[in-house]
């Protein structure tokens, strides 16, 4: 089914999608664009569960469960987040994340 | 065995006493809170005598001797199994004697009081305190131990700072209490290095273990010797260094004269009959070692006490303060109880100048008292202190008039007055010891019949003063306890003390050797006649006197300029050289360094703070940096 | 080359340049956009895993309801037009240099490591074994996260609800003090 594809390769490639989702979370402004880095973070370990399981695992199902259930937390988590970011919007008319600072000494 | 644990009542219900008026006295009334210290106080007096019979009459004595019986002693602090401080009650003849001394006159200063300080704001708060002097005199007297003497000496020392500065809104009582409070601690420093020294040496603190004769306490003495000393003897003179402070003996006396800021109930009680003499106590009660193992520093106490008796009453002759007169006079006569001790040795006749200090203590705390509680009526009647406001008040204080009179013949040594017994048994011990000093003694008798009946004269007959508004005797209340003392000072004359309080403990067989007595007697009577000639009328001889010994009256005037003297070594050469350097060091050594710790402290918190910018990227940034370090730790170095 | 794994390459490269754009683009919209191709790109990637049940969701999910969400709040909450965002290159530097660390940690223990595939035989993944699977309370059952996540759901639509409710919160029970 996979011919010549080895592991290594899936492997790589959500590595690569997983750290262009952390430079995007330390260094974008806006509030959305951090989620949006986030949710690349997500899928990239959503592509290593389905690998593993695939190559490892064919005679399981647990990875592809695990990602279904990572899919629903994540959309939950966006839907909450969103929702917060529209109640910081409305208070500071900003969504600069360097300026929604209070939380400090 | 007579069954004596009551007498700890002795000085617990004073102490009682002292809590109930201190706490709760200004919500009762004053006359109330006068009245609970004094039938507190009667009470005690009534316990003492009770013990007092009961002691000398009907105890057991052992050889003849009395017993030292110890009511009752417990732990109070233990530190190691060797070491520990008791509280206890110990009774031997001197300090039954002083158990009914002290009750005695603190009774009738407490009646006296009633009267005096009448009306007076603050009332409550003199009862309390002299409730509480009581207590701890009491308790110094019933010591057991040398420790719980010592406690209860500096209580006393803090009694009588309350005491003295007591109008505490007049900033020269103020001062007095000061100074009083300052000179006998300094006094005291060395009292404890000498307790120290003595307890390191002989591993107790007890009197009884002590003072044995024949035990090894004494039996020490031999040993170490340092800058030609023995142990013993450096331990007994610090150990009178203590006495000399609360005595006021010279160097130290320079407290007592001003401590006369006080209330005259309290010079009575304190200044003249109980609290000053707790230094004569004190060498009388550790006696036995002074005589056996440290007969130098028994030479040191006669010394300094024939010295004190002949500096004070030189210048008690000038003073124009009555209170003064009678403080210097104080100084005087307890100068011969510790000349008494000082030439006295143990047991048999040798211990006459023994038994001769302690009839003095107990005559001399009668007439002084009395002495003291008349110049209260005295000052009371005029309002003012000075003897040149005063004269021909014989008119107008009959019953005054009468005591201080007997008062003065007793100290003038007038048989058959207490006085002259006294002080004809001391003046025999020093005869028959130490030439010289019975020589300054006798010189010292003739002063103070002549100062005592100038003061005397002064005041009763001597010019015709006008006053303002007639004087008028005083109140019952302060009365009758003149009256009663003054019987006390003719009666007491003829209590036998050689048979009651010796050094060993045994009868003394002593009678009245004429060969003293006389000339005793006509120094006395020379001394009264020549302040008769000056002072019974009106004269100008005295005035004159001043002139022709111009700088001995200045200097006798001045007090030989002891006081400036003690300011000007501690002003100028304690304060500016060893405590100004060391508040420096204080202030700028020690505060700085504490000071630094703080901004050091804070300035590295500020520069931490940094971390909680609430920057959330910088808190991801340092997260994943971590969770990188700790990956590679684990996976490649953790072998 | 079999076609499997040229469309492999053709996803990768889609993913690898796409979310790299998504994360350095100037502009927000053209970031959600971007992000859609990568989602729709890692869709395919599951078609050719074999999972299409799991594809079938992630376009729907993502690419239909997520990134749908994201353009709404990115235009309630700022202008289209507005595009200036770049951080100072300090932060810049420092990020790049962690991600980079932790991607060639990464890789290298990746490549390290002897992964050791199984000799069973592959189970046959159908729409009918996904469902039995989700509702069975065997031990292999899942339907105890099922449920779970349902619950998760709920919360989260009410969470969202009141969070983004406008008006001022409520005081909840609290007697007033001046009436007595």
């Amino acid at each position: 089914m996979n011919s010549g594809i080895p592991l290594q390769y899936f492997l790589i490639l959500a590595t690569v999608m997983f750290f262009a989702g952390v430079y995007g979370f330390l260094t974008r402004r806006n509030l959305i664009t951090i989620l949006m880095s986030v949710e690349l973070i997500l899928n990239s370990v959503n592509i290593n569960f389905l690998a593993f399981n695939r190559y490892l695992f064919p005679h399981k199902l647990e990875g592809m469960f695990f990602s279904l259930f990572i899919i629903a937390v994540a959309a939950s988590e966006a839907a909450v987040a969103i929702a917060i970011i529209i109640n910081i919007y409305r208070r500071f008319t900003t969504i600069n994340v360097e300026d929604v600072n209070e939380m400090k000494f | 065995m007579i069954n004596f644990s009551y007498t700890i009542w002795i000085p617990l219900l004073p102490l009682l006493m002292f809590l109930l008026l201190g706490l709760a006295g200004h919500k009762l009334k004053p006359k109330l809170s006068g009245l609970l210290g004094t039938c507190g106080l009667g009470i005690i007096t009534v316990l003492s005598y009770i013990t007092a019979f009961k002691y000398f009459f009907t105890s057991e004595k052992v050889d003849g001797a009395y017993q030292k019986i110890t009511a009752l002693n417990f732990t109070w602090l233990q530190f190691t199994d060797k070491l520990h401080i008791d509280m206890g009650v110990l009774l031997d003849p001197i300090s039954v004697m002083m158990l009914v001394v002290i009750t005695t006159v603190s009774f009738m200063v407490h009646i006296y009081s009633l009267g005096y300080m009448k009306g007076e704001k603050g009332f409550e708060r003199f009862f309390s305190f002299l409730s509480l002097f009581s207590f701890s005199m009491l308790g110094l007297v019933l010591a057991t131990n040398i420790f719980q003497m010592y406690i209860f000496w500096e209580l006393v020392g803090v009694s009588s700072f309350l005491l003295i500065g007591f109008y505490y809104q007049k900033p020269s009582a103020v001062r007095a209490s000061k100074k009083a409070f300052i000179v006998t601690r300094f006094a005291d420093l060395g009292f404890l290095i000498g307790i120290l020294i003595l307890s390191f040496n002989t591993k107790t603190f007890d009197f009884i273990t002590l003072t044995n004769p024949t035990g090894t306490a004494i039996a020490q003495g031999g040993g170490i010797a340092f800058l030609g000393l023995s142990i013993m003897t450096w331990s007994m003179i610090f150990v009178f260094m203590g006495g000399v402070g609360k005595s006021a003996m010279f160097p130290f006396h320079i407290w007592l004269p001003d401590a006369m800021e006080g209330p005259t109930p309290v010079s009575a009680l304190i200044h003249a009959a109980t609290m000053v003499v707790a230094g004569v106590y004190l060498v009388a009660r550790m006696f036995p070692i002074y005589a056996i193992s440290a007969p130098v520093a028994l030479h040191v106490v006669a010394y300094v006490g024939a010295f004190s008796s002949l500096f004070a009453a030189v210048i008690a002759c000038t003073q124009t303060d009555i209170k003064r007169v009678l403080a210097y006079s104080t100084i005087s006569q307890i100068g011969y109880m510790m000349l008494a001790l000082g030439v006295a040795g143990y047991g048999g006749h040798e211990g006459l100048g023994y038994m001769a200090s302690m009839f003095h203590l107990f005559t001399h705390a009668m007439f002084k008292a009395l002495l003291f509680l008349g110049a209260g009526a005295i000052i009371h009647a005029v309002h003012s202190n000075y003897m040149t406001e005063m004269g021909s008040l014989r008119k107008y204080l009959p019953v005054t008039h009468i005591t201080f009179l007997i008062a003065c013949l007793t100290i003038a040594g007038i048989p058959p007055l207490s006085g002259f017994f006294s002080k004809d048994e001391i003046l025999a011990a020093a005869f028959h010891s130490n030439k010289l000093l019975f020589a300054v003694e006798y010189a010292v008798a003739g002063l103070t019949a002549f100062y005592m009946f100038r003061l005397y004269f002064s005041i009763f007959w001597g010019k015709d003063t006008q006053y303002h508004h007639t004087p008028h005797e005083a109140p019952a209340t302060m009365t009758i306890p003149l009256i009663i003392l003054a019987i006390g000072s003719v009666v007491t004359g003829f209590i036998p003390f050689n048979k009651l309080v010796t050094s060993d403990g045994k009868i003394l067989e002593s009678e009245i050797e004429m060969m003293v007595a006389i000339p005793s007697v006509l120094i006395g009577l020379l001394g009264i006649g020549i302040a008769y000639i000056m002072y019974k009328k009106e004269s100008a001889i005295p005035d004159k006197l001043a002139v022709t010994f111009k700088y001995s009256y200045k200097w006798a005037y001045n007090k030989f300029y002891m006081d400036e003297l003690y300011l000007f070594v501690t002003k100028k050469i304690i304060f500016r050289y060893i405590s100004e350097p060391v508040a420096w060091f204080d202030r700028h050594v020690v505060d700085a360094t504490m000071n630094a710790i703080a901004s050091v402290t804070q300035g590295v918190s500020f520069r931490i703070r940094g971390y909680q910018s609430g920057q959330l990227q910088k808190y991801a940034f340092v997260f994943i940096t971590g969770a990188i370090m700790l990956a590679i730790l684990f996976i490649y170095l953790w072998k | 080359m079999a076609a499997s794994q040229i469309m492999f390459i053709l996803f990768s490269a889609m993913i690898v340049i796409f979310s790299i754009l998504t994360v350095t683009s100037r502009k927000i919209l053209r970031a959600a956009v971007f992000l859609l191709f990568v989602l729709v790109s890692t869709s395919g990637l599951y078609f050719l895993l074999n999972y299409q049940f799991l594809a079938a969701v992630q376009l729907t999910l993502y690419a239909g309801g997520i990134v749908v969400l994201i353009i709404f709040s990115i235009l309630l909450t700022s202008h289209i037009s507005q595009n200036f965002e770049s951080s100072g290159w300090k932060k810049n530097i420092f990020s790049a240099l962690a991600a980079l660390a932790g991607a060639i940690l990464s890789i290298v223990t990746i490549l390290d490591y002897k992964f050791s595939a199984t000799t069973e035989a592959a189970k046959e993944v159908n729409m009918k074994l996904i469902g039995k699977s989700l509702l069975s309370v065997d031990y292999d059952g899942y339907v105890l996260p099922f449920e779970v996540i349902s619950v998760l759901l709920l919360a989260a639509m009410v969470a969202a609800i009141v969070v983004a409710k406008k008006g001022a919160p409520k005081t909840i029970g609290l007697p007033k003090l001046n009436q007595e």
